[in-house]
């Protein structure tokens, strides 16, 4: 009885310290962070878009490289729509040393990123969006509305394999009008690698 | 002289080769995750299974195994098994003898189910799909933790492993 207690108060605690994760409906926050070329990027600098992939990725993680050439690929074909994707890298550099900014430079070039590849340095946003891993995908309207969070599609390792393609699938309804379906999926993914106190 | 050092380096040669070829068999693999589950997840008597989630690639997981390991060590009673999450290719000799090297000695099998989306809420409602993750089955409800332990003294803490195990010594 004392330990479900205690068991509950933790988990209150635990609660109130961590900001809620973003669900379908909800508003997503804006953010200014430093882009591989050293620029700022936020959100609202995107004129004209009727919406925003952000994809909470990283350099060192399996599951984040299977996703690099889909990712292009999506942003190559989405950004002309109006959905442009913005990449967020939520590690921390002392806890993953691939995952710093002078090596988010270098795989941006060998992988010719054409959009924005951010440092959440200080590692502010990923907890405000309820992020957990990479990769962790959050599709937004225009209004940064949470349409879809999850996974790009169903088969992260073997692109050849997939069946589902959730993400493109969310936009097409999005574009459509019609209800996402499924608005959340999961995923395995990689920690987000938090500094150590 | 001669003969004493052809027979030290046999000795050598031998016990080299036992080193590399024990434990490097291939672990067991699911393709089904509603197998794995059928076959894994049930508990069989000591009231309780610890289950961690883990791949050779993944940092955090690597160095919590010796912490696994130790509590494997402290009650070799208690059923313990670590899923591996990497390929299935490394099925058949990476993963037994990385986890050789590392003094690794719970059992292992590998889930190779890449449809993640139709099985992580079956592991636990409560998990995102991050790893290093860690379950344990109960005669109750299954505990879920998506966190990395620092310490044996952590894991048995934040699982309260020691207050599932029925008759322990």
């Amino acid at each position: 009885m004392t330990l479900s207690l205690l068991t509950g108060l933790l988990i209150t605690i635990f609660t109130m310290n961590a900001p809620a994760a973003l669900k379908p409906g909800d508003v997503a926050a804006d953010f200014k962070l430093k882009n591989v070329d050293g620029k700022m990027v936020s959100l609202s600098d995107f004129k004209n878009v009727k919406g925003y992939i952000v994809v909470f990725t990283c350099n060192h993680c399996p599951y984040a490289k299977a996703y690099e050439d889909r990712l292009i690929a999506i942003n190559d074909k989405y950004s002309k729509q109006g959905y442009p994707v913005i990449a967020i890298n939520p590690n921390d550099p002392s806890a993953e040393p691939e995952d710093s900014f002078d090596e988010m430079k270098v795989r941006a070039k060998q992988k010719g990123f054409k959009f924005p590849y951010l440092m959440d340095e200080g590692q502010k946003i990923y907890p405000q969006y309820g992020a957990t891993k990479t990769p962790h995908v959050f599709l937004l309207d225009s209004k940064r509305v949470v349409k879809y969070i999850g996974s790009i599609d169903d088969s992260p390792t073997d692109a050849s394999a997939v069946k589902a393609k959730y993400l493109e699938d969310a936009i097409a309804a999005l574009q459509a009008g019609k209800d996402i379906i499924p608005n959340v999926t999961k995923a395995l993914g990689c920690s987000i690698k938090v500094k150590k106190a | 002289m001669q003969p004493f050092k052809l027979i030290a380096l046999f000795i050598l040669l031998a016990f080299g080769k036992e080193g590399n070829t024990q434990n490097s068999e291939p672990i067991k693999v699911y393709d089904s995750f509603d197998d794995f589950q059928q076959s894994e997840l049930k508990l069989v008597d000591r009231g309780v299974k610890l289950v961690n989630f883990w791949a050779t690639w993944c940092k955090p997981c690597v160095k919590e195994l010796p912490y696994f390991q130790q509590l494997h060590e402290k009650y070799p009673d208690l059923p313990m098994l670590l899923v591996s999450l990497d390929k299935k290719a490394d099925a058949s000799e990476k993963i037994a003898s990385f986890l050789a090297k590392r003094g690794i000695t719970i059992s292992t099998v590998l889930l190779a189910d890449t449809r993640a989306n139709d099985w992580i809420d079956k592991v636990s409602p409560l998990w995102s799909g991050s790893i290093p993750a860690t379950l344990l089955v109960t005669e109750a409800e299954p505990v879920f933790f998506e966190t990395d332990f620092e310490s044996l003294e952590t894991l048995m803490e934040t699982t309260q492993i020691i207050s599932y195990l029925k008759n322990i010594k």
